[in-house]
């Protein structure tokens, strides 16, 4: 294994580029090392971006969202008050990802790129509405969230693309966003099931609404047909119900040793009702 | 002398004063398994089926071999032939043979000289293996179809039809049972199942291991028990015991799953192959959780006649485990006795099946049998009070099992604390708090016998007349500190004077390991008696230098004194004046003692727990817990009391979300702490402790061990708990969320 | 394969090693400067037995590759108490009898003692979600608790 640390993400690119076998990026290293110990991937190059300049920052974008560098940690995510005032959701679900020490490392592009269907930060950023910059070698493309896992462990990046940010919109006015997830214990799990909720309020009713929902199906994905049961509504019970069943419906899960197919339908309709209504108190609670 | 009138008379017995190991342990100076290296040493990794059932075709380790730095490739044909009973399972749970029993059971092991070289080398060797069909559930196993696991395993004990996996069959009884049943007023039977789980010790298995050609050798291993590395190892290379020199490291935990080998012998072998460098062979947690002895899973059927007062008429179990693809490995028999032993019942039946599984071969957790059989006892007892509308814990007392009487598995029962620790835990404040909705309490009791064993304790006066006691059972808890207060008390002198050292196999008789809650109590017997001997010969050393009779001098405080105004008139000869001149007196003192320690006294206890269930997910929070249990006299109560969390929270792990998950294909799915789930820091409130002193009779300071019985209520206490909360009744273990909901589902259905 | 020159502070000591690029820092710390108070129990960031602070942040070493440490500090268990006084973390773990076997405990100290340098005196949830990373299989966490929490009131000048 090669081990190799570009100062620009274009070095970082060409690299992956050339490389013949396989490679991995290494941002917090919290999946890459875990995968490399157990022998389950063993990278020919493994390429370290924490040397290039900016991948620690946040910043505003010009349109008024937040960049978020690509080694950003977890800790570093919830310590920044800004990001924590307009989404609440997205850092939440950053910060269930492992212990306080895996929080010290783990990145929202790391979880991202890893592929899982059951990552905790993923629903969050979908729902945000999140955009990421992808550089490689047919040039930059910014490429929206959802667009990027294709199936568990796999993403559409091409070979030698890396990711160079992530992009969070504006939140704009009376806005709210959750996420919540169901684990066995309280802490130190793989999500069971994951709902990230995110709407906009006129009012008591809703207007906007993006719901993404993580290991029910291959890969973390929107709901649009959940979003939809909650449009115009006030969140009432009906509202609820039918936000519940299409959640569910929407839900193709597998039995396997964290939860059954029966279970997790059960548990998706419980928690994007929670998340709703703590996404909906928090959107009354913003200003703009 | 009466131990009740010791009671209040002790100087340190039952104060709380600092571990002496404590400070090498929170310095990170202390030793532990892998934290050894030694001049020229290699490194080992092994290489394990993926297979649940598999013929071993071919071992081709030609590519390994061809690696720069690889010493050595072992595989089963390295080691003798001909071995038989339980020293062949262990050689064959060290190396497969013809057949790979279970998914992580090792066929091949390599030295090199680096960690990673070694597992390199490792993933070149070339297995070719036939897949065979494979069997997981124990019930599964029992069935017509199952596939054989290994014929001709079964012993006398099974009754002919069986299937060839059933290895072992126990019964016995006492009372007559249909009569025990027609005089109850309500009669029940159900079943119930517990999956296996790990003892989770955070310490994978290590050892550094060195052999020559001449079959001696050296060994520093993490292990509960040094002489049991000896003798297995040396069984399994076919060397002579004396010959392999064992000593422990500070253990990383073991909970009963170190007080036997795994992959200790390869690393000798890969040594004595290669020249007789020390190879250290550390285990991954992947390779703990697939390859070493988790404990067995279990089928229950429980019957029990109550009348409508509580008393229980009769009682009778049918238990079938499944201990891996090894006879002898399951704990049927000891759950089998533990089932009933809280309780005085006129008739009681018990019949076990021990049944062969393609999973790992098991080893001793904590009270091992005693918690499956008190989830599927205690559960019933507990549905039937709610069906009688009775409260579980008088109906307890009103059966409990006291001095005197015939105890379930045969002998019986002397002086005993269940009696005690139901009425204290009757009393505890934690009954009288308040429930909410979804809010459930449930109760239960427990047992485990405890053990002496073979033990052999040295103890040496020094110079300064500070003392150096040498024992042979490990420290996983805070012994030393226990043995050092009982030495001290003995000898009167100051706890910081003595010194307690666990010691290699050359220098003691052989000693059982620290399992059966045995250290303080067989270790602390002996080394009062080592005590006492190194008493007298002091006593004899004044007596000497006064010119009076020995019998003249008695020991108080410390010293030497005249034993009445009649011995003459002496000034008291302290321990640091004999030691001084001790080489002059007659020589070095000490005081040495070894037996096979009888005097066990039981431990009982009783655990109540309050919890809430989330009706939408099934997810159960703890929100307070209770354990009281009675451990003979406390030496050191901190360490007691820690016994007693520790155990009711791995019960609260075993109840509620661990357990070995297998796949289709025989694969255990669940081998990192990620899926593995044992409690964490957050899923916890604080356990709140009594302890209750029923001194035991047959130890110097009233020990009984306390390791044990706590890990035994959790299990059913939970179940009991969440069925008051739910009004569902889970009788599968574990209770994970899925589960849970299921259960509640199908009420609301039902 | 050829091996990484790394530069690193260690407990304030300026050290140098070599990493195979596979190595991780857990593996360097304890294979190539015999700090062995860090200890491996899982391999995989689940235990938290490894625990260390990189660049004062609190990481599982057996997540970190020891290439990463390059120009950076590494702070261990070993490097809690330097002096012949023990740190009041420590010193509270003996007196609450907080440790029984005491593999968890060096991974432990350590995660608390980041705890209590950014949050001097934390409520007992906060105590144990900081360390539901810290697996121990031996004492029921309890008096981990009590310990980390009476030591917190010791710094903080409490009692």
């Amino acid at each position: 294994m090669r081990f190799h640390t570009p100062k620009t993400f274009e070095q970082a690119a060409t690299i992956a580029a050339g490389a013949s076998g396989l490679t991995r990026f290494l941002a917090g290293g919290t999946d890459v090392l875990v995968q490399l110990r157990a022998a389950i991937v063993t990278p020919d190059d493994l390429i370290d971006l924490k040397h290039i300049p900016g991948v620690k920052d946040i910043s505003r974008t010009a349109e008024g969202g937040w960049r978020i560098g690509i080694a950003v940690s977890g800790a570093e995510l919830g310590r920044h008050t800004g990001v924590c005032a307009d989404w609440p959701g997205v850092v939440e679900g950053m910060q269930l990802v492992g212990s306080t020490q895996v929080q010290g490392r783990a990145t929202l592009v790391g979880n991202l790129c890893n592929g899982s269907p059951a990552a905790d930060s993923v629903p969050g950023m979908m729902a945000a509405g999140a955009m990421v910059s992808v550089i490689g070698p047919q040039g930059s493309r910014a490429v929206a969230v959802e667009d990027i896992p294709a199936g568990p462990s796999r993403t559409t990046l091409l070979p030698g693309e890396v990711i160079t940010a992530i992009v969070l919109p504006p939140r704009g006015a009376h806005g709210g966003d959750a996420y919540l997830r169901f684990i066995p214990r309280t802490e130190m799990d793989i999500a069971v099931v994951g709902v990230a909720v995110n709407l906009r309020r006129d009012g008591a009713r809703i207007t906007e609404a993006r719901i993404a929902l993580g290991a029910v199906g291959p890969k973390v994905m929107l709901a649009p047909a959940a979003a939809q049961a909650i449009m115009g509504t006030t969140l009432d019970e009906a509202a609820l119900a039918a936000l519940s069943a299409a959640a569910i419906a929407a839900s193709t899960p597998i039995s396997d040793k964290r939860g059954t197919a029966t279970f997790r339908k059960d548990i998706v309709g419980v928690l994007v009702q929670r998340a709703a209504r703590i996404a909906y108190a928090r959107a009354e609670g913003a200003s703009a | 002398m009466p131990k009740d009138d010791l009671k209040t008379a002790y100087r340190l017995v039952g104060t709380r004063p600092n571990r002496p190991d404590g400070l090498d342990k929170v310095t990170g100076r202390a030793r532990y398994g892998a934290d050894i290296s030694a001049p020229g040493m290699l490194h080992a990794a092994v290489v394990r089926s993926p297979h649940a059932h598999a013929r071993i075709v071919r071992i081709d380790a030609s590519k390994a071999l061809a690696l720069d730095g690889v010493k050595a490739v072992i595989t089963r044909a390295d080691f003798p032939t001909g071995l038989t009973g339980d020293d062949w399972n262990l050689q064959e749970n060290t190396l497969a043979g013809d057949v790979a029993l279970y998914d992580g059971h090792a066929v091949a092991a390599v030295a090199a000289t680096s960690k990673l070289l070694a597992q390199d080398a490792a993933r070149l060797v070339e297995v070719e293996y036939e897949v065979l069909p494979h069997v997981i559930d124990v019930d599964a196993a029992m069935q017509p179809d199952a596939p054989i696991i290994r014929a001709g395993t079964a012993d006398h004990s099974v009754p002919e039809g069986m299937h060839p996996n059933v290895v072992k069959y126990i019964e016995f009884g006492h009372g007559d049972m249909d009569a025990g049943f027609a005089a109850a007023d309500l009669v029940r039977a159900q079943s119930y199942k517990t999956e296996a789980t790990h003892q989770g010790y955070i310490e994978p298995h290590a050892c550094l291991g060195q052999m020559g050609e001449d079959g001696k050798g050296e060994m520093w291993v993490c292990t509960q028990g040094q002489w049991y590395i000896r003798r297995m190892c040396s069984a399994v290379l076919g060397t002579e015991a004396s010959q392999l020199r064992v000593t422990p490291s500070e253990i990383g935990g073991g909970f009963g799953g170190k007080t036997t080998i795994f992959m200790e012998p390869l690393a000798l072998a890969l040594s004595r192959k290669a020249g007789g460098r020390p190879v250290k062979l550390v285990m991954s947690r992947a390779e703990v959780l697939r390859a070493t002895g988790p404990t067995a899973s279990a089928s229950m059927d429980v019957k029990m006649g109550m009348k409508a007062d509580g008393t229980i008429t009769a009682a009778s179990v049918n238990f079938r485990m499944q201990g891996g693809a090894f006879i002898g490995s399951s704990p049927v028999g000891e759950a089998l006795s533990c089932a009933l032993a809280c309780y005085t019942v006129p008739a009681v039946f018990h019949q076990g099946y021990e049944v062969l599984a393609n999973r790992p071969k098991a080893a001793a957790y904590r009270a091992p049998g005693s918690p499956m059989a008190a989830f599927a006892v205690e559960s019933l007892l507990d549905e039937m009070c709610v069906e009688l509308g009775l409260d579980a814990l008088v109906v307890r007392l009103k059966n409990a099992a006291r001095e005197g009487a015939k105890a379930s598995y045969g002998p019986t029962y002397n002086r005993i604390g269940l009696v005690e620790s139901l009425e204290a835990a009757m009393a505890h404040a934690n009954l009288k708090v308040p429930l909410g909705p979804n809010q459930g309490r449930g109760s239960a009791a427990g047992f485990w016998f405890n053990h002496g064993g073979e033990t052999s304790v040295s103890l040496a006066i020094g110079e300064d007349g500070t003392v150096t006691v040498s024992v042979g059972t490990p420290d996983v808890g805070g012994s030393r500190a226990s043995l050092g207060m009982m030495t001290a008390e003995t000898l009167g002198i100051a706890y910081e004077s003595v010194r307690v050292n666990i010691v290699e196999t050359g220098a003691l008789g052989v000693n059982e390991p620290t399992h059966g809650s045995r250290a303080t109590f067989a270790s602390g017997l002996a080394a009062v008696e080592a005590a006492k001997q190194a008493i007298a010969q002091m006593c004899a050393r004044a007596a000497a230098e006064w010119g009076i009779d020995a019998e003249a001098v008695e020991w108080l405080d410390g010293a030497a004194v005249p034993a009445g105004p009649n011995a003459g008139k002496f000034p008291p000869m302290s321990i640091a004046e004999i030691g001084a001149k001790m080489g002059s007196t007659g020589g070095p003192i000490s005081g040495h003692h070894e037996v096979t320690a009888g005097g066990v006294g039981a431990s009982f206890g009783a655990h109540v727990v309050d919890v809430e269930v989330d009706p939408e997910t099934g997810r159960t929070t703890v929100l307070r817990y209770l354990v009281v249990q009675d451990a003979g006299r406390a030496i050191h109560p901190a360490y007691v009391e820690g016994q007693y969390q520790g155990g009711a929270v791995q019960g609260i792990g075993w109840a509620l979300n661990e357990e070995y998950v297998y796949g289709a294909d025989g694969r255990l799915q669940n081998t990192v702490f990620l899926d593995y789930r044992i409690p964490v820091a957050s899923d916890l409130p604080m356990i709140d402790t009594v302890i209750v002193e029923v001194p035991n009779p047959g130890h110097p300071y009233g020990v009984r061990g306390v390791g044990e019985t706590g890990i035994t209520p959790p299990l059913p206490a939970l179940a009991n708990a969440i069925a008051a909360a739910t009004g569902a009744r889970l009788r599968s273990l574990p209770m994970s969320p899925p589960k849970v909901l299921a259960a509640i589902k199908a009420k609301a259905h039902g | 394969m050829s091996k990484i020159h790394v530069s690193t502070t260690v407990n304030g000591d300026a050290v140098e090693f070599l990493a195979d690029p596979r190595d991780t820092l857990l593996d360097c710390l304890r294979d190539q400067l015999g700090l062995t108070g860090t200890k491996e129990g899982c391999g995989t960031g689940d235990c938290g037995a490894c625990s260390v602070q990189l660049d004062g942040v609190l990481v599982c070493s057996c997540l970190v590759l020891g290439a990463e440490a390059e120009g950076k500090t590494v702070a261990t268990v070993e490097g809690l108490s330097t002096g012949p006084d023990l740190h009041p973390l420590q010193r509270k773990f003996i007196e609450h009898a907080a440790l029984q076997c005491g593999f968890c405990t060096p991974g432990i100290l350590v995660a608390a003692n980041a705890l209590l340098a950014q949050n001097p005196d934390p409520t007992e949830t906060e105590v144990r979600y900081w360390l539901a990373g810290n697996l121990c299989r031996c004492t029921g966490y309890d008096k981990i608790i009590r310990a980390v929490m009476d030591a917190g009131a010791e710094m903080r000048g409490v009692n």
